[in-house]
């Protein structure tokens, strides 16, 4: 399986890359929504996104806008992991196209757990 | 040697404390159990180190002996906890047992070791998203718990971010729930679908709990294998005929209690009595 962990934040990208690895994931990095979209456009669709809401240059809400606007990309799983928590901001990005969603902080388990609803987990 | 002040006649006068007063067994294995637990207890209660609280508890049988209890006794919790099980209610239990029930219009689902309550409100989010046609049943969610403290939180409905970020799909926290400061609230609706009452597994039921299905997860791991038979006997016994055991992933009713069935090409175990149709 093959994800990729949006995320200005190399500290995150890390401790994300870190657990897919362990759920043996391969993992592509992007420090923003248009680096991301410019290395999906290299690999084509795959299994899994991890997006940041709030980045330089693409917020990870446009980019899942922008991804879900294109059908080579629809089999893709998208979640959102974000320090923003009201409700209202969840319910925009599901109705943006995320498939699931995590509110910083979180630990491993719940980022398993979410794998596990996604049908994603090795476990 | 004494760790955090608790010394090894510590732990062993506490694993026969729980073991006389809750019948869970705290095999050598889980000694770590005890420390994690006690210190949160010992540092609310203001106690030096362990040693000071278990000194305490060697002369008292009331309020901090049973705080004690609860705090070793209490487990991990998460919303739909493993998911297959929940799979398993939906399309394999639920969908035949509410056909067979349409005249009675009755059905009882019990958490028998509910903790902090994610498990009966996964069950009352799953049948108001996949069985609407029981919302007007008088459906009875019943969810019990050894530890007081744990049934009072439960009965609240509050969960904090990290509770409600394990296992709970996006999509339901949106729709079940509400931000109430920095925690968030199941809806009220949710909330009034279950009752919430205190209950050791090893003493009196109640008299009139017939329940359909018995959610009995990650429970019987912790009793010795005499106890493990007792409960089983007992579910078996309050069981309505057409109902469904849940245990959990490393629980079985095998060389137990041979009276139950594994539920043959389900996506997970799940136990109930042969010859008795639904």
């Amino acid at each position: 399986m093959k994800a990729i962990v949006i995320d200005d934040s190399r500290a995150i990208r890390i401790l994300l890359k870190r657990i897919l690895v362990a759920q043996g994931f391969e993992v592509f990095e992007a420090g923003d929504g248009r680096q991301a979209i410019d290395e999906l456009e290299k690999t084509g669709c795959i299994d899994l996104a991890l997006v940041d809401w709030n980045m330089p240059v693409m917020t990870g809400y446009e980019f899942i806008v922008e991804i879900r606007a294109r059908a080579e990309f629809a089999a893709m799983s998208i979640m959102m992991v974000t320090t923003e928590s009201e409700t209202s901001q969840v319910q925009l990005a599901l109705d943006a196209g995320a498939n699931e969603y995590i509110m910083k902080p979180f630990t491993d388990d719940v980022l398993k757990e979410k794998l596990m609803l996604l049908g994603l987990s090795q476990d | 040697m004494a760790v955090n002040g608790l010394t090894e006649a510590d732990v062993v006068f506490l694993r026969e404390l729980v073991l006389r007063r809750s019948a869970i067994v705290i095999d050598e294995s889980k000694d770590y159990l005890i420390e994690t637990r006690l210190e949160k207890l010992a540092r609310d209660l203001n106690y030096a180190n362990l040693g000071t609280l278990v000194a305490d508890v060697r002369r008292d049988s009331g309020t901090i002996t049973r705080q004690l209890i609860e705090a070793l006794t209490t487990h991990e919790t998460l919303f739909f906890r493993d998911v297959r099980p929940f799979d398993a209610l939906k399309r394999e239990i639920l969908p035949p047992m509410i056909a067979a029930r349409q005249a009675s219009r009755q059905l009882t689902i019990w958490s028998a070791a509910c903790s902090t309550g994610q498990e009966i409100f996964s069950v009352a989010m799953l049948l108001r998203e996949q069985f609407p046609e029981v919302v007007n049943w008088p459906v009875r969610l019943y969810a019990t718990d050894i530890s007081g403290q744990v049934i009072e939180r439960a009965a609240q409905g509050r969960f904090q971010q990290l509770e409600v970020n394990r296992g709970l799909p996006a999509a339901m926290l949106v729709k079940y729930f509400e931000r109430d400061g920095v925690d968030w609230k199941i809806k009220d609706d949710i909330r009034r679908m279950v009752r919430f009452e205190q209950l050791n597994l090893l003493h009196n039921w109640p008299a009139d709990l017939r329940p359909d299905i018995v959610l009995l997860r990650n429970v019987l791991i912790y009793f010795s294998v005499a106890t493990k038979k007792e409960l089983l006997t007992r579910v078996r016994h309050v069981l309505r005929p057409g109902g469904a055991l849940m245990l959990g992933s490393a629980e079985t009713t095998l060389g137990i209690d041979d009276s139950w069935e594994r539920a043959p090409d389900s996506v997970t175990p799940w136990y109930r009595l042969p010859r008795s149709g639904p």
